[in-house]
């Protein structure tokens, strides 16, 4: 398959940004920041978004999505990077509807999949339990009681936990942390008895919590998936997830840096522009090709997740760790190269800085991935 | 016709091209040729003073040719297959299921054929790309000149207007295999009154004229890919051929062919540090040179790290060149990008180089010998240094990248 976006993908793109700067540009996040907002996103918009078929980006039409494939997700999740746009797409679209899609039972998709497009159900991925990403250390406790398990253990990093009606959750009901066997998928109410979701108010003003289930019951049907071999499932909803956010970061570099040309062609210092001097043109020059690198393995990662899901693992943790760094290099170039003004809350550049030390470190920072393709390739 | 229907009709010419080519190929390509040698000593450049390393790479050469196939995509009046690109793409996977050599390398194909055939006239085509094809007349480049590097507009190499002729005075330098060559495409001042861009020609000059002499430079590597090359009261006629003219374009206005052969020569060097991803990772290599623990990591973490970054830009990179040519293919010409492909490639290679030579310790370092095949690598790294000068410097791409991509303005 060729490495461009097809026509179809072209204009999803079009339509995204042009919607996007209307109704969701950088000033909403803001909104949402200063007003302490209690949900962290706009559900009228989501709603609206929903109606787009953007909630159900992936969702087949059976089940009333749009059906537009990984690629598809990928450019609104870019087109968003670019606005800094909140909203459970990323936990919702993204995460559970994968995990549904690829590997719930039809009982399953059957329920959750048509309110995922629909807008009506936000749903969230709760696996991470340290600062570090690492799915195979998993300690959760899920101990067969009856027919089902109780849940027990506490999770955090959960994106949009505090708003989700429904938790992804990965629990440990065999082996130990470290090993992937062992792992199981469970689908948990947020209301469920025992669970308790701490919002955590993050240094990107996005939505994240702290989960903690305290024998919460769950029976066999809330399984996803089958016992014991959670983790390839697990890698498959991430690896999707790990796309997304090199998608968003994608976004996020390249309207950092679009800011950052510009300011570059406005500001003046010792009676020039400060473009014209050449210590910073080589600087911009360099980043450049670096996001040009960010957007083919971007590109790549969602198109094999497209074609051949299974073997999409390694391109993913590609994106990501490319991703990571470029963008985090795009940051730090963006607030150096505006002075004094970059530094200010007032404009918007420092907001970008943000999000994206957030995006990177979220399902694997550069090392993670790094460490995990030099094993994958045998040293 | 539907679409569908001519979509079909046209696969099915392709798949049936596809099996054409793969039953010649398996007909007429020499056994000893098919085992994927891409190495510079065994290239086949051609040229009248070539000596083939062998029957079976003449042979191989004089099948190609006469087919048109060792420039497949030039038009077939002046030598080429006249194939499409998906053709010249599909004849490129069956010689790599053969590991088929290529048959025929040269300036002439990569440089002058490309210009000539954007800018040439029909005789000027007619005259000079059927024996470039053949690999019969071997071409190489004067473009740089000792105090014209990096600011190759700058150049001071002298031509005069004497009437029935061209009269060329001046120096080139790092003029690839000179002392090899039959004929040079040269840059030389034609008007020294005129902007320094506007008073430059490209014009065409036979080695053998007399006055044209080389000199090698023996450089770092040991090897002397280069030279220098000198002009003194060198005539070339005005007309190589009744109705060939030596300039190729317009009087006066060589620097657009130039600029054009640039952005060329910086798709191929940039292109070589992907092509030389092929073989074994770095990774693998370093995994049998070092050992691995228990776990399966490498044995030296920070080298281990160093190894996985390198891999990890080279693949991004790789990625990349498929979807430049990928957006080419569907439109939208590469342009400047070129630069981005020439800086990001070249210095990939350098950074790659020295990861190998860091995997490899001191047994790469040494120069002579079996161990180290002649020192193989430690003559490939100090190569490679020389990849970000080339064609232009980095930092000249990089002042290319800000101007015409980004619009920075000029200081």
């Amino acid at each position: 398959m060729p490495l461009i976006l097809t026509e179809e993908q072209e204009m999803l793109r079009e339509s995204a940004r042009g919607f996007l700067e209307e109704k969701a540009p950088v000033a909403a996040l803001r909104k949402l920041r200063d007003s302490n907002d209690a949900t962290g996103f706009s559900r009228d918009l989501w709603k609206e978004m929903a109606e787009m078929g953007w909630a159900g980006i992936i969702v087949e039409e059976e089940f009333g999505g749009s059906d537009f494939g990984f690629v598809g997700a990928g450019v609104l999740a870019e087109e968003m990077g670019r606005t800094l746009t909140a909203s459970p797409f990323l936990s919702t679209s993204i995460l559970a509807a994968t995990a549904l899609k690829k590997f719930a039972n039809a009982g399953q998709r059957g329920e959750y999949l048509p309110k995922i497009a629909s807008g009506d159900l936000v749903m969230a991925l709760a696996v991470d339990e340290h600062g570090k990403h690492g799915p195979a250390k998993t300690a959760m406790k899920a101990e067969k009681s009856g027919n089902g398990f109780k849940l027990s253990g506490a999770k955090t990093f959960v994106a949009d936990g505090h708003v989700a009606d429904k938790f992804i959750v990965a629990a440990r009901s065999g082996g130990a942390p470290g090993e992937e066997a062992g792992i199981t998928l469970f689908l948990v109410d947020a209301k469920a008895k025992g669970s308790s979701i701490e919002r955590t108010s993050m240094v990107d003003s996005r939505n994240a919590a702290r989960v903690t289930l305290e024998n919460v019951e769950v029976t066999g049907d809330d399984v996803i998936g089958e016992v014991d071999n959670g983790y390839m499932a697990l890698e498959g909803v991430l690896s999707a997830g790990r796309a997304g956010l090199a998608a968003e970061l994608s976004g996020a570099s390249q309207q950092a840096f679009a800011m950052t040309t510009n300011y570059l062609k406005e500001r003046k210092q010792f009676g020039k522009v400060i473009g014209t001097f050449q210590a910073l043109q080589h600087r911009a020059a360099h980043l450049y090709c670096e996001i040009e690198l960010m957007q083919s393995v971007v590109l790549k990662a969602l198109q094999d997740l497209d074609d051949n899901f299974g073997m999409a693992s390694v391109t993913c943790a590609l994106a990501k760790a490319k991703a990571g760094e470029v963008a985090k290099l795009a940051a730090l170039e963006a607030v150096q190269m505006h002075g004094g003004i970059g530094m200010t809350d007032e404009y918007d550049i420092g907001l970008y800085l943000k999000r994206i030390r957030v995006a990177q470190e979220m399902f694997g920072d550069f090392a993670f991935h790094a460490d995990r393709i030099a094993r994958l390739r045998g040293y | 016709m539907t679409r569908r229907q001519k979509w079909s009709a046209m696969m099915s010419d392709l798949e049936k091209f596809r099996l054409e080519t793969r039953a010649w190929l398996e007909e007429n390509c020499p056994k000893e040729m098919r085992d994927g040698a891409v190495g510079e000593e065994f290239i086949c450049w051609g040229g009248r003073n070539w000596k083939f390393k062998s029957e079976a790479q003449k042979t191989w050469l004089e099948r190609m040719a006469a087919k048109g196939w060792t420039v497949p995509a030039w038009p077939k009046e002046y030598g080429g297959g006249g194939l499409s690109k998906d053709e010249v793409k599909i004849l490129k996977e069956e010689m790599r299921r053969l590991r088929a050599r290529s048959p025929l390398e040269s300036f002439g194909i990569w440089m002058l054929g490309p210009a000539l055939l954007k800018y040439g006239t029909h005789e000027q085509k007619a005259h000079f790309l059927p024996p470039i094809a053949r690999g019969e007349i071997r071409w190489c480049q004067g473009y740089s000149e000792p105090n014209a590097g990096s600011d190759l507009a700058s150049l001071q190499c002298k031509c005069e207007d004497k009437g029935d002729h061209w009269l060329i005075n001046g120096q080139k330098i790092w003029t690839s295999y000179a002392d090899h060559s039959d004929w040079i495409f040269v840059l030389v001042r034609t008007d020294p009154k005129a902007a320094k861009h506007l008073g430059i020609s490209f014009i065409l000059v036979d080695m053998t004229t007399p006055g044209v002499s080389t000199k090698p430079i023996k450089l770092i590597s040991g090897k002397s890919p280069f030279c220098e090359t000198f002009f003194d009261d060198v005539k070339t006629p005005k007309e190589h051929a009744p109705g060939i003219s030596a300039i190729v374009g317009e009087l006066n206005r060589g620097w657009d062919v130039a600029k054009y052969l640039l952005t060329h020569e910086r798709e191929m060097i940039g292109a070589g540090g992907g092509g030389l991803l092929g073989g074994r990772s770095p990774g693998e290599i370093a995994a049998q040179a070092i050992g691995v623990e228990e776990d399966g990591r490498l044995a030296d973490p920070m080298l281990r790290a160093k190894v996985a970054q390198t891999e990890i830009d080279g693949w991004a990179f790789l990625l990349t060149m498929e979807r430049l040519k990928d957006e080419a293919k569907a439109g939208q010409g590469i342009g400047a990008k070129s630069s981005m492909l020439k800086y990001y490639g070249t210095e990939f290679n350098k950074r790659r180089f020295e990861v190998m030579m860091d995997i490899g310790g001191s047994d790469e370092l040494e120069w002579e010998g079996a161990r180290t095949e002649d020192g193989k690598l430690v003559k490939g790294w100090l190569r490679t240094k020389a990849n970000s000068i080339e064609g232009g410097t980095s930092e000249v791409q990089l002042n290319i990248i800000a101007k015409r991509i980004l619009e920075l303005p000029d200081a």
